[in-house]
């Protein structure tokens, strides 16, 4: 794919060409959750509380379900958090359930088509499988009510359970503001070859390693600690988003789960990424050229990294650094407030017009029923 | 990630100790359920949780693994280090077990719950971690990074630094003293890092020695070296005069040549800052700079005496430069105000009292060398001719004589709120002597005898050549027996730390007399 081809759709304006219907659920589902515990706005889930708001307030909406293209029902099922900040998953399932019930006997659309022209928004680890640890979520699969639905999720991985067909990938929520405060002047010069900050082992989980990102970050730490050019620690630096601007290359590799916000800093703050996580999709995969912005590593390369990394040719490290230059790509990946133009919503918004017109079966015929609503572990029925 | 890692910890932290180890085993084994390798492995955990409970630490499955199978899953010469690291490291740690123990082989049968899913190449489980034989840089790929580096770095100024910059043209006045090495090369040093262009007109009192013409060359830049037939006079007062003269004299030199660039005037004694000559790229005709006036004395009550007087009107160090109002226009010049040090300021080169620079000192100006050319284009009216203003020389002060108007003087470094060089007169007597070229040679020709040696197993004969004092002897004999006196101190001196005072005391005789 050429630059030119994404760089136009990224500047694709989806007003117009598409209408958006919100159903009124009770607070319950949504404000309710919030006022229990406003951290949910601030965590890199929330794109889904973003969402709704800019819904409520953007041309695409409609407020006569007739003319909608596309429904979406807003709720907050990443926002039951522990009390160091961390979403439960395991309410959420009934949440959905109990959600999914409530538009289907308040309103004709959903068993119209059962979900086919609707979408929701599960920004959680594993996006509709509704489990943190990898092999639980693959065993739950997609939640089966949303099997007919389309899915926008930060999750993305090339044939996994919990990826379907014509999901949106979106980035991780990062606080646009925060990351504003902390730009530097341009013409700092770019001195720190490679730059990663975080765990390379997660000893409380997972102390042999092995486990944890699939052994590639302890690889990562085993191979380069000793190496000058790498600046990677366990570190909580105050200056993480100054670094990453004196940066060529931050690594993002992937952890439990393979996508990070790691990757919305480096492109907000041109650092080049090196994503380490075999068969990833990155968010908005048709809109941005990551082939040609990023540097892609299979696991199996990390102990050449070095290698890899420095013989990249020095021209095609000036283009990638061209292309990240560019402010519709940095755009793209923000969730700012109030919502700009280019911005994630509205390339979310591309991905669903371009969606568009609906294939004609995802109108059911009177009396057709694809969706089994007693299918799903016994705890996933009970109502919430 | 970091959060998500989090949430994942204290997560699991719960849900682990709610699942059921040994339900997730009989996956690994192979599928069906009571297979002798399901029951193998049983016996196997059972027996390596007694062994742990025992130990006290996690003794993991896979140590047998490493103990009985000879481990075929090389992957071209990398090591897969999970079993090494059981023991060395989780000795504090009375963990769980984890599910599927066994190393990365065959991805057929470890994705758990398939639930009809293609298999993908990516394997759920516990990965080998991938190390290289010799997990340390290679020093090609070191360089090749420096290279990627140094591009990067070139672009960006490309980008966002200034476009099509200009030579700087540096005038520096200087002559022979003590202090002129520490002060060249301070401006040298200074001269070397900037990324322009650079012509280095240096103009020497006393006319070219050798001393400065070495001392220059090391710079590797391009230098023009002038040398000025008088030598520098003691009195401040006519020293700055002179060296007033000894610029004219290099503009001079720039307007034969026809140089092209920005003028600017370092002084040797003088500090320069970096963004200083990113700065002087932006004038256009003549700008001016903030000069930081450093004055001190040798006496530091004479300081505090001054600073009480003029604390209330004087910043804590004085200003030289540009004056602006609100509009970033200039409109005034904030000079050295002289008058709390009246009747105590230095007289002499070498005084002990305060060195005070001129109303306003010529290091904080920049002209466009065109400006003293006789011939170019768009030269502006408003300045004099050079030789015009030469002749006049004694009562050149600034720059600004240059000039019919000094209104055209552009204000630089943000209008002159950014100090970005300081102005310092730091010398040592007119009669101080120092090596020439600062090289000892021939060695020192007055030896004094130490008539105390402080350590006791001091050789016989070290008394009896230390006494050879004014003795016309030939000076290899000399210097082969100070240079033998002089290490034997030196390696005394590792030894003892009296010897180091002793060392110290008899060199300082030594320069006393010379």
């Amino acid at each position: 794919m050429n630059v030119g081809s994404a760089g136009d759709v990224l500047e694709d304006n989806p007003v117009g060409k598409l209408q958006v219907y919100v159903y009124e659920l009770p607070s319950k589902y949504n404000k309710k959750i919030l006022q229990k515990d406003s951290r949910c706005l601030n965590h890199m889930f929330a794109a889904e509380i973003f969402m709704h708001r800019f819904l409520l307030s953007s041309p695409v909406r409609t407020r006569n379900p007739e003319e909608a293209d596309w429904f979406y029902t807003p709720v907050y099922t990443t926002c039951d958090l522990t009390p160091t900040g961390l979403p439960l998953p395991f309410k959420s399932p009934r949440m959905m359930r109990s959600a999914i019930q409530l538009i289907s006997s308040n309103w004709p659309y959903w068993n119209r088509t059962e979900g086919a022209d609707h979408f929701f928004v599960v920004p959680h680890d594993f996006g509709a499988c509704f489990h943190y640890q990898e092999e639980k979520a693959i065993e739950r699969g997609i939640l089966p009510l949303l099997r007919r639905a389309t899915l926008v999720q930060t999750f993305g991985q090339r044939n996994h359970v919990c990826l379907k067909e014509g999901s949106i990938t979106i980035p991780p929520y990062a606080p646009p503001q925060k990351m504003q405060a902390h730009l530097i002047p341009p013409e700092t010069p770019r001195s720190i070859f490679v730059y990663f900050r975080g765990l390379f082992y997660d000893v409380n989980n997972d102390p042999e390693g092995g486990y944890y990102a699939r052994g590639a970050r302890a690889s990562v730490w085993e191979n380069f600690k000793n190496n000058p050019l790498f600046d990677i620690s366990t570190d909580h630096p105050t200056t993480y988003y100054e670094d990453m601007q004196r940066s060529i290359f931050c690594l993002c590799p992937l952890g439990w789960a393979p996508w990070s916000p790691r990757l919305v800093e480096a492109v907000v703050f041109g650092c080049i990424p090196v994503i380490i996580a075999d068969d990833i999709v990155l968010p908005f995969a048709d809109a941005i050229p990551w082939e040609d912005i990023g540097v892609f590593l299979a696991e199996k390369d990390v102990p050449n990294l070095d290698t890899i990394l420095t013989s990249i040719e020095p021209e095609v490290v000036l283009r990638k650094q061209r292309l990240l230059a560019n402010p519709s790509m940095k755009q793209a990946m923000l969730f700012p407030q109030p919502a700009q133009p280019r911005d994630a919503f509205h390339q979310i918004l591309n991905g669903l017009a371009r969606k568009l017109p609906h294939d004609k079966n995802v109108h059911l015929k009177p009396g057709e029923k694809i969706l089994d609503w007693s299918v799903g572990p016994v705890g996933d029925l009970k109502p919430w | 990630m970091k959060p998500s890692l989090l949430q994942q910890q204290s997560r699991r932290s719960n849900s682990f100790r709610g699942s059921n180890p040994l339900d997730s085993s009989p996956d690994g084994g192979g599928g069906a359920g009571k297979s002798p390798a399901a029951i193998f492995w049983l016996v196997l955990h059972g027996l390596c949780c007694l062994v742990s409970l025992v130990l006290g630490f996690r003794f993991s499955r896979l140590i047998f693994f490493l103990l009985f199978s000879t481990s075929t899953n090389s992957n071209t010469g990398l090591y897969q280090t999970s079993p090494f690291r059981t023991v060395a490291d989780i000795a504090e740690n009375l963990a769980f077990s984890t599910s599927l123990p066994s190393l990365d082989s065959s991805p057929a049968n470890r994705t758990t719950g398939t639930a009809g899913v293609s298999s993908s190449g990516v394997v759920v489980g516990r990965h080998g971690i991938l190390i290289r034989p010799w997990p340390h840089p290679n020093p090609d790929e070191v360089m090749k990074a420096h290279r990627i580096i140094e591009r990067v770095q070139r672009e960006q100024r490309a980008q966002y630094g200034v476009k099509s910059p200009r030579t700087v043209i540096v005038v520096t006045p200087t002559y022979v003293r003590t202090f002129q090495t520490l002060h060249l090369t301070g401006v040298m040093h200074s001269l070397m890092n900037v990324p322009y262009d650079l012509v280095w007109i240096v103009v020497e009192a006393g006319g070219v020695t050798n001393e400065t013409a070495s001392l220059i060359t090391k710079s590797g830049l391009r230098t023009i070296h002038i040398g000025f037939e008088e030598r520098m006079p003691i009195s401040w007062e006519d020293r700055h005069r002179m060296e007033a003269r000894m610029r004219l004299r290099a503009l001079r030199v720039v307007s034969e040549k026809k140089l092209d660039g920005a003028v600017m005037f370092a002084d040797d004694s003088n500090m320069h800052s970096m963004e200083l000559f990113d700065e002087i790229q932006k004038v256009k005709w003549i700008g001016a700079v903030s000069v930081g006036i450093l004055v001190h004395s040798g006496h530091s009550d004479e300081d505090l005496s001054v600073r009480n007087e003029g604390d209330e009107s004087n910043s804590p160090v004085p200003i030289q430069g540009p004056a602006c109002n609100s509009s970033d226009q200039l409109v005034g010049w904030h000079t050295f105000n002289s008058l709390p040090y009246v009747g105590r300021s230095a007289n002499y080169v070498g005084d002990r009292a305060t060195v005070l620079p001129r109303k306003l000192e010529w290091a904080g100006f920049v002209l466009n060398s065109r400006l003293v050319w006789k011939k170019a284009e768009d030269k502006p009216d408003w300045v004099k001719d050079l030789d015009m203003v030469a002749r006049d020389e004694a009562n050149v002060e600034s720059p600004l004589s240059l000039l019919k108007d000094s209104s055209v003087v552009e204000p630089l470094g943000s209008c002159g709120r950014k100090v970005l060089l300081w102005w310092l007169r730091v010398e040592a007597r007119a009669d101080s002597k120092f090596p020439s070229g600062w090289i000892i040679d021939p060695p020192l020709e007055v030896t004094v005898p130490a008539r105390h040696t402080p350590w006791p197993d001091a050789p016989p004969e070290l008394p009896t050549s230390e006494k050879v004092t004014s003795i016309k002897e030939s000076s290899e004999k000399r210097a082969t027996k100070t240079r033998t006196h002089r290490s034997r101190r030196g390696s005394r001196s590792k030894r003892k730390h009296e010897a180091r005072s002793v060392d110290a005391h008899v060199s300082e005789r030594h320069s006393g007399e010379n």
